[in-house]
C-alpha cells in the first residue's frame, strides 16, 4: 500500500463549455516531491488550482470526481476552502508578499487562525525551513518588498509554510528568478519534502528532473483539453519513459 | 522535429562509432593473417594504426561529452549517448587485443605458429561476427540480434577450452615446446576476450532499446 497525501480519482474540469482537463487519475504520494510538467495549455495549473479550491473564485467553473485528501473529498460542499488552503499552500510563479513587514507577511497565516502559541517563535521557525532566516533575521521589520527576488519568494514560502500545511503546491516558483536564486529554491524544495508533500507545475524539464521524486506527464488532445499521459518514478520518465508521447515531448521532439 | 541540429550530431556521432567498429575488425582480420603469414611488416602496420583506434575513441567520447553537456539529452536520447560512449571504450579495448596478437606474431618471428592454426582462426571468426552483428544491431534497434549475441559467446568459450588444454597438453609432453604453445595462448585468450568484449558491446545495444541493463 502506496502512502498517499492525495488521491486525485475521474477529475474533470469544465470552464464554461470548455472542457480543460480530462479523466485525471492520479495520486500523489506523502512527503515526495511531484511534478507537473507539459506543453502550455495542459491543464497542469488547472490541476494545481482544483487541489486548493482555486477555481471556487471562477464562475462558470464545472469540477467533476473526486480529490481526496485525509479521508475527504476536498470538494465537497461542507468543506471550507480557508481550511482547505491552510492544509495545502500555494506559492505562485511571481514572489508575492503583503506590503507589510517580513515578520508580519510570515505572521499573517498565523493570526487570521488566532494562533495561540508565540509568534515570535513560529515565525523564526518558519523563516529557517525556509532557509531565509540568517538574511533576514536583523531587520525582520523592514519591509518585505526590499528583498532581492529570490528572498521574497522564500518568504512567500515561509509564509505558506507557516500555517503547518501537508501539502504544498507550487506553480512555477522559481521562472522569475536567477539561475542562482533558482538552485536555492530547488534546494529548498527537494529538503521540505521531508516535512511536506510538494506538488510542484513547472515549464523547465531539467528542474523537474532535479527536484522532483514523481513526475506526471500532461498533454493536450485536440479540442485544447488536457489530461495526463503518465505518471511515474522520475528517474524512470527521464531515462526510459513508456509513453511515445512522453518520450517526443522530453527529448525535444514534440510538434 | 524541432531538433534538427541534434539529431543530425546524434547520427554523426553514431556513423564515427561505426567506423571505429570498422577500423578494429580490419585490425583483428589482418593481426590473424599476420599471424598465419609470419608477416613483420603487416604486424608492425597493425601496431601502428592502433593509435587512430585509440585517438577515434576519444573523438567519439568528447563529442558524445559536448552533446551531453550542451545539449540536456533525456530518455532515448540520453541512452544512446551513454551506450556510443561505453560502446566506443569497449571496441577500443578490442583494438588492443589485436595489437597484442600483433606484437605476438613478431614476437614469435621466423618459427612461426606452433602447429597449424584451426580453432583459432574460427575463434577469431566468430569474435568478428558478434562484433559486426552487435553494431548491425545497434544500427538496427534489433533487441533479437543483440540478445542472439550473447549467445554466440559460448561457442567461443568451448573453443577457447579446447585450445587452452591442447595447448597444455603439449606443453606437458615436451617442455621445448612451452614458449611456443604460451604465444598461442595467448592468441586464444586475446580473441576470447574480443568475444567478452562484443558481448558488451551487444549488452550496451539492449540497454539502449530496453532501457535497462541486464548482465
Amino acid at each position: 500500500m502506496r502512502d498517499n497525501i492525495l488521491n486525485v480519482k475521474d477529475l474533470n474540469v469544465w470552464y464554461r463549455d470548455f472542457q480543460a482537463l480530462k479523466d485525471v487519475n492520479i495520486d500523489v504520494l506523502s512527503n515526495k516531491v511531484t511534478a507537473l510538467i507539459g506543453p502550455s495549455g495542459c491543464g497542469k495549473s488547472t490541476m494545481l488550482r482544483c487541489i486548493n479550491r482555486m477555481n471556487d473564485l471562477i464562475p462558470d467553473a464545472k469540477i467533476e470526481g473526486e480529490i481526496n485528501f485525509d479521508g475527504e473529498n476536498i470538494n465537497s460542499n461542507h468543506l471550507d476552502p480557508i481550511y482547505v488552503r491552510s492544509k495545502i499552500g500555494m506559492v505562485f510563479q511571481k514572489p508575492n508578499p503583503f506590503p507589510k513587514s517580513i515578520f508580519d507577511n510570515v505572521a499573517f497565516g498565523l493570526r487570521i487562525n488566532g494562533f495561540k502559541g508565540s509568534i515570535e517563535d513560529e515565525v523564526e521557525k518558519s523563516l529557517k525551513k525556509a532557509a531565509l532566516w540568517e538574511d533576514v533575521k536583523d531587520r525582520l521589520k523592514d519591509g518585505a518588498l526590499e528583498l532581492s527576488g529570490g528572498q521574497q519568494q522564500r518568504l512567500c514560502i515561509a509564509r505558506t509554510l507557516a500555517v503547518n500545511p501537508q501539502v504544498m503546491l507550487m506553480d512555477e516558483p522559481a521562472s522569475a528568478l536567477d539561475p542562482i536564486a533558482t538552485l536555492a529554491i530547488e534546494e529548498l524544495i527537494r529538503e521540505l519534502s521531508s516535512e511536506v508533500s510538494i506538488v510542484i507545475v513547472t515549464h523547465n524539464m531539467q528542474q523537474a528532473a532535479r527536484i522532483s521524486h514523481r513526475t506526471a506527464f500532461f498533454m493536450v488532445d485536440e479540442n485544447r483539453c488536457g489530461y495526463m499521459v503518465e505518471e511515474g518514478e522520475t528517474n524512470q520518465i527521464f531515462t526510459d519513459p513508456h509513453d511515445e508521447r512522453t518520450e517526443s515531448y522530453i527529448t525535444g521532439r514534440f510538434s | 522535429m524541432p531538433r534538427e541540429k541534434f539529431d543530425r550530431e546524434i547520427n554523426a556521432v553514431s556513423s564515427e562509432l561505426l567506423i571505429l567498429g570498422g577500423m578494429v575488425d580490419k585490425a583483428i582480420e589482418s593481426s590473424l593473417i599476420a599471424l598465419k603469414d609470419m608477416d613483420n611488416q603487416l604486424a608492425e602496420d597493425i601496431i601502428y594504426q592502433d593509435d587512430f583506434i585509440d585517438r577515434k575513441q576519444i573523438e567519439i567520447e568528447e563529442r558524445c561529452n559536448n552533446l551531453i553537456a550542451t545539449q540536456q539529452p533525456m530518455a532515448s536520447d540520453l541512452r544512446t549517448l551513454i551506450s556510443i560512449i561505453h560502446i566506443a571504450v569497449e571496441l577500443e579495448r578490442m583494438g588492443d587485443y589485436a595489437e597484442g596478437i600483433a606484437k605476438i606474431a613478431i614476437q614469435m618471428g621466423k618459427e612461426g605458429p606452433l602447429k597449424p592454426l584451426i580453432d583459432i582462426p574460427a575463434m577469431s571468426e566468430i569474435s568478428r561476427d558478434m562484433l559486426r552483428k552487435s553494431l548491425d544491431a545497434l544500427v538496427n534497434r534489433d533487441l533479437i540480434a543483440a540478445r542472439n549475441v550473447l549467445k554466440q559467446d559460448d561457442q567461443v568459450d568451448q573453443l577457447y577450452q579446447r585450445v587452452f588444454q591442447e595447448l597444455l597438453g603439449l606443453m606437458t609432453t615436451d617442455v621445448d615446446l612451452i614458449k611456443r604453445a604460451t604465444y598461442l595462448l595467448w592468441v586464444a585468450h586475446d580473441l576470447e576476450r574480443v568475444a567478452d568484449r562484443a558481448t558488451n558491446v551487444s549488452e550496451r545495444v539492449i540497454y539502449l532499446i530496453t532501457g535497462k541493463l541486464e548482465s
